[in-house]
């Protein structure tokens, strides 16, 4: 018998070829390169990730319209190539600010670049995943690139801990979404998003108990990489023993991942199931930004308390999710650039009071910043300000457009909820503030940051202020990103 | 002509942003950055203001700010007669007064020095930003902004207790102000669906009188407290702890003249509300009557100033209320070159003093520092409304204009005031320039001050000697220029009737009368002031404290907040409640994390049941619903 396999449709693919042909090339290449010029393989994928960024960004005139390929279960959209430049310039920016710190830790290794650039194909997977397994496959390329990053400084003993917690929490939800997967094939008979999405239409199965609780478990599996309660509990724990760099990228890109997929299904299939899960989902962004919020109150190790931030944030984004209209996707498109300048911003500055015997990452290390280094002191409260919502920061218009979206979907109380939130998340922002300003330094050895690392923050510093204080650009990227979603949906 | 809006606007903004980042670089040589900083805008505003002139306009959206369905923030800058003027008057002022600053601040630490000009730009570049907004929103942008400069440069000196208190009473105060401006713009969205000045005031006309009066109110609620007028203006005089120049941009280009260009630049809505006018121009003539009596008895040079501004900002404000909005801000501009020399002297003579500021001990000064002594004098012959200078131009036309409105007793008691005004002034000269010196000690030290301090007084001594002028120029002067965009509420009878000559007689002989009487009283003695206060002792009582007003606000206002939050807020709420919550919340994260190191299993199966146990609990509580 002849099975005639169609030939997929790989123009679309290109951006994903590329970057496996960039990170394979990587691992061979790190062969020639002497031990201790290992920055040299940061280079060259600081410069691969720049190509395929410019290559992504090219499809974005041809994408008005969305276009599947493998039958249907890989798609490109515009939804898709922004989260995907989203990641790469996460990518990009972490690479920079890892080059020096990675010298400084005595882990300077090839395979690193090589393993982020595999991550980061994992979420470009996982963003254009049309169907079930493949948003699956993507998440896993993601996860388990991400897992050996987290634990990378191998004689940290701190770092493995973390990056074995990582690894068997990670383990266990994914075993939950595999369940949820089963089970949504169990009642639809198919993973392709839009004929689920069909067959629960037309068979009127809504109300069915058991996609209610597959969805649920959907929701679970990538709740994990979201860092919403209740399924936030690794975070503190990795963020603070990970790399800070790594660090920085597990707050930005895989949440961004993991929600831009959340997106994709619930928006598809949940629109027919809307008043059950937007009580879950109510009562999970309600907790998870407020539990956040509160943890985040009493710590006194950065890192972890912007762990517990990145929790809260993603409460945020949250509300974004429940509004399930057109400015509540524009709102996450936006908010997710806006989050990446910041955030990598200011995990960026822990990386900075990073020397010998000193992490960094107590608020103790940043007393009298703003009297040694005055401009590094004004950069941090541009990251503060943005990250506690106030204008003219990129961070307030991304809220912004989260509360909007949420109060045109009538969430009139969980909005106030956030917004009262955001009081309590200035408060334990400024303490940082407060360190650097009110308080008198402690003599401490010279700083010496890599060139990487102050061309990174100069970058998202500057982002931070020029997209709060002029929107517009990347508003009406986002909002062309959400016009055409919205579009492919009905 | 928006990219020369744009620099006169961005220029300061500059400015400020090298000061600031790089204070630690530009110390001693901050003024190199930071004058240029004024001056270049200076310049490009007489430009603008010469295409005004010809009759040029601008407004124009440079962007939307969030851009959100049919919510949308403007960004964008309006150039007319009136901002012209305003703006003008702002930059040429504050460069003189930044010059002025290198010789005053010179004992400052060199990055104190940075820091101080950094504000300075910055302080200018809210005004400008007030002045030039095309909205409402970034209107109160650059409204806030000059609240916080203000606030940062009044407490320059924090370590000072009473400078620091001074800085907050000017945040607080004008807080309780802005709170009646925001719920204004609010109302005026609510109402009128945009942000836009065009549009509001286009479609200004819809609002029912009830609305716009109760707008109208709330905006001047704003303005009471950035213009420091009654019951706002307690601010002001303490305002003087910061350094003088700061005090002269208070005073005479930046901050307090705020509120008196937000009621002209909205007199579309305050023409809808006469009762509004009404109340405007009340409390206008009541402040400018009040603060003019408070100067009257007061020994600190630089508090009778501050009161002499609350009085002139009244007369300001007595203009716009009886809707002859353009010589309103005539009076504005006018006052700013007087009141800002008056107060760079009021620097001169302490920094030649070291900081003394009582009259009394002063006396026979004008022999040590001519210069000082001549500028100031021009300047209280302009205040006191002596023609041809510049005071005498304005305050006619505002006292006219309430005159011929009807409005007789705001008109005497503007007159008064104007007695008043030339007799504490004079008062304040002889005390201080003529005479026998009272201090032999302070006066032997006396110095006239280095020519960067001089040349600024000259400059503006010039300035306040003509710019009243103006007046007479051709189509009606400079307030036929302005009503180009402010047009009056009802047409003044022009200049030509017999009686404004009159008016104009009896305003002069108020100011002669007041700088008679002063000179008989403080130069020759009769009446001997000292026993006029022993006669008259409730009253001088009364007057030299200030009516007991900052009392009576300690008293029902200040005090019983401060002891509730105290007692109930702080005791009980902070205390118990919140600390008792965070403390509780730590102790139960502390209790749960305490609780599972108990379990052997380590910390990983612990997790995964928590998610378990959490997601069961949420789904459970999902499907309850």
């Amino acid at each position: 018998m002849n099975v005639t396999v169609p030939m997929p449709n790989l123009s679309l693919v290109v951006p994903e070829i590329l970057m496996v042909i960039l990170a394979c090339g990587l691992l061979l290449v790190d062969l020639f390169i002497p031990k201790d010029r290992k920055r040299v393989v940061g280079y060259i994928a600081l410069a691969g990730v720049v190509v395929v960024g410019v290559v992504t960004a090219a499809f974005w005139g041809k994408m008005a319209q969305p276009a599947t390929t493998f039958s249907g279960t890989f798609v490109l959209d515009r939804f898709a190539l922004f989260f995907k430049e989203v990641f790469l310039f996460t990518t990009g920016i972490t690479i920079l600010i890892s080059l020096k710190y990675l010298e400084i830790e005595k882990v300077s290794l090839g395979e690193y670049y090589a393993l982020m650039l595999f991550c980061t194909l994992g979420m470009m997977i996982m963003v254009s995943g049309a169907d079930l397994i493949v948003i699956y496959l993507g998440i896993e390329t993601m996860a388990l690139s991400v897992y050996v990053l987290a634990g990378f400084m191998k004689f940290d003993h701190k770092c493995t801990e973390a990056a074995l917690k990582y690894f068997l929490l990670g383990v266990f939800i994914s075993g939950i979404l595999l369940y949820g997967i089963t089970l949504i094939y169990a009642a639809t008979g198919s993973t392709q998003l839009a004929q689920v999405a069909a067959v629960i239409k037309e068979k009127g199965l809504a109300k069915n108990p058991l996609l209610v609780l597959a969805m649920f478990m959907l929701a679970a599996g990538l709740g994990l990489e979201i860092a919403m309660a209740p399924f936030h509990f690794w975070a503190p724990d990795v963020y603070e023993g990970a790399p800070t760099p790594i660090t920085a990228f597990i707050s930005v890109a895989p949440k961004a991942a993991a929600f831009a997929a959340l997106v994709r299904i619930f928006y598809h299939g949940i629109q027919l199931l809307e008043p059950q899960w937007q009580i879950l989902l109510w009562i999970i962004c309600a907790v998870t930004m407020t539990i956040g919020n509160v943890t985040a109150l009493m710590q006194q190790n950065v890192k972890r308390m912007l762990a517990y931030s990145s929790v809260a944030h993603a409460g945020y984004i949250l509300l974004g999710v429940l509004a399930a209209n057109q400015v509540g996707v524009q709102g996450i498109a936006f908010y997710f650039f806006a989050y990446a300048f910041m955030n990598m911003g200011a995990f960026g500055l822990v990386i900075y009071l990073r020397r010998e015997n000193i992490v960094g990452d107590d608020i103790d290390d940043f007393k009298g910043l703003a009297q040694t280094h005055p401009l590094l002191a004004v950069i941090m409260v541009v990251f503060l300000l943005s990250l506690a919502g106030i204008p003219p920061t990129a961070g307030f218009v991304g809220k912004f457009l989260l509360f909007a979206a949420a109060i045109k979907a009538g969430f009139y109380w969980l909005v106030a909820l956030a917004a009262l939130n955001s009081v309590v998340a200035l408060f334990y922002y400024f303490r940082i503030a407060k360190a650097m300003y009110m308080q008198s330094p402690e003599p401490l050895p010279q700083l010496s940051p890599g060139r990487g690392l102050v061309l990174a923050l100069v970058v998202v510093g500057v982002f931070t202020l020029f997209f709060g204080i002029y929107p517009q650009p990347l508003m009406s990227l986002a909002k062309d990103t959400a016009h055409t979603f919205m579009m492919f949906l009905s | 002509m928006m990219v020369l809006i744009l620099a006169v606007v961005l220029i300061p903004l500059l400015g400020a942003t090298i000061n600031g980042l790089f204070c630690w670089f530009t110390k001693r040589k901050a003024h190199i950055i930071a004058v240029p900083a004024i001056a270049i805008p200076a310049i490009v505003s007489l430009i603008l203001l010469a295409r005004v002139l010809q009759g040029e306009r601008f407004d124009q959206v440079l962007y939307w700010w969030i851009p959100l369905g049919d919510f949308r923030v403007p960004i964008g800058f309006l150039l007319d007669e009136l901002s012209a003027i305003m703006i003008t008057t702002v930059t040429f002022v504050a460069t003189w007064i930044h010059v002025y600053s290198i010789g005053y601040m010179d004992h400052e630490t060199p990055r104190g020095y940075a820091k101080y000009f950094c504000y300075l730009n910055l302080f200018v570049f809210f005004m400008l930003t007030l002045c030039l907004a095309n909205n409402f929103l970034l209107m109160f942008v650059g409204w806030e902004g000059v609240g916080l400069c203000s606030y940062l440069l009044i407490g320059y000196w924090y370590e000072k207790a009473s400078a620091a208190n001074a800085g907050m009473k000017a945040f607080v105060v004008n807080r309780i102000g802005d709170f009646g401006f925001m719920i204004g713009l609010f109302l005026i969205y609510k109402h009128l669906g945009t942000l836009l000045f065009s549009q509001a005031f286009a479609s200004a006309e819809q609002l029912s009188v009830g609305v716009a009066t109760l707008i109208t109110l709330l905006l001047f609620t704003g303005a009471t407290g950035k213009s420091a007028q009654i019951p706002l203006y307690v601010w002001l005089p303490d305002a003087m702890e910061g350094p003088t120049p700061v005090s002269s941009l208070i005073h005479a280009a930046t901050m307090v003249t705020a509120g008196v260009y937000m009621v002209a630049r909205t007199h579309a809505l305050f023409n809808m509300a006469p009762l509004s006018m009404e109340v405007v121009a009340s409390i206008g003539a009541a402040t400018a009557l009040m603060a003019a009596t408070m100067a009257l008895v007061n020994n600190d040079l630089k508090r009778i100033l501050a009161y002499s501004t609350v009085s002139q900002l009244g007369y300001m404000f007595v203009g716009v209320g009886v809707g002859v909005y353009a010589a309103g801000i005539f009076h504005l501009f006018t006052h700013a070159f007087f009141k800002g020399l008056m107060f760079l002297t009021a620097g001169s003579v302490m920094h030649a003093l070291h900081g003394e500021l009582n009259l009394q001990k002063m006396g026979g000064l004008i022999k040590k520092m001519p210069i000082t002594g001549w500028t100031f004098v021009v300047g209280a012959l302009a205040i006191a409304g002596i023609p041809p200078l510049a005071g005498f131009w304005s305050k006619d036309e505002i006292l006219a204009g309430a005159f011929m409105g009807g409005h007789r007793i705001i008109w005497a008691v503007g007159t008064f005031t104007a007695f008043l005004t030339a007799f504490y002034m004079f008062r304040l000269i002889f005390l201080t320039f003529f005479g026998e010196p009272r201090e032999k000690h302070l006066y032997d030290h006396a110095h006239e001050s280095p020519p960067v301090m001089t040349i600024p007084l000259i400059v503006l001594a010039v300035g306040s000697a003509v710019v009243g002028l103006l007046a007479l120029a051709p189509h009606g002067g400079i307030v036929g220029f302005l009503n180009r965009t402010l047009g009056e509420a009802h047409e003044a009878a022009g200049h030509e009737g017999g009686l404004t000559y009159i008016l104009m007689v009896i305003s002069v002989a108020m100011g002669v009368a007041g700088v008679v009487l002063a000179y008989f009283m403080y130069m020759k003695r009769m009446p001997d002031p000292v026993a006029m206060a022993r006669n008259f002792r409730p009253v001088y009582t009364l007057l030299y404290n200030k009516y007991y007003v900052d009392e009576i606000y300690f008293a029902f206002i200040v005090n019983p907040v401060v002891g509730g939050s105290r007692y109930a807020l702080w005791k009980f709420v902070d205390v118990i409640i919140i600390d008792g919550a965070v403390n509780g919340v730590g102790r139960l994260c502390r209790l749960v994390g305490g609780g599972l190191r108990y379990i052997q299993t380590g910390f990983i199966p612990d997790y995964a049941w928590m998610i378990l146990v959490g997601a069961v609990v949420i789904y459970w509580i999902g499907r309850l619903f």
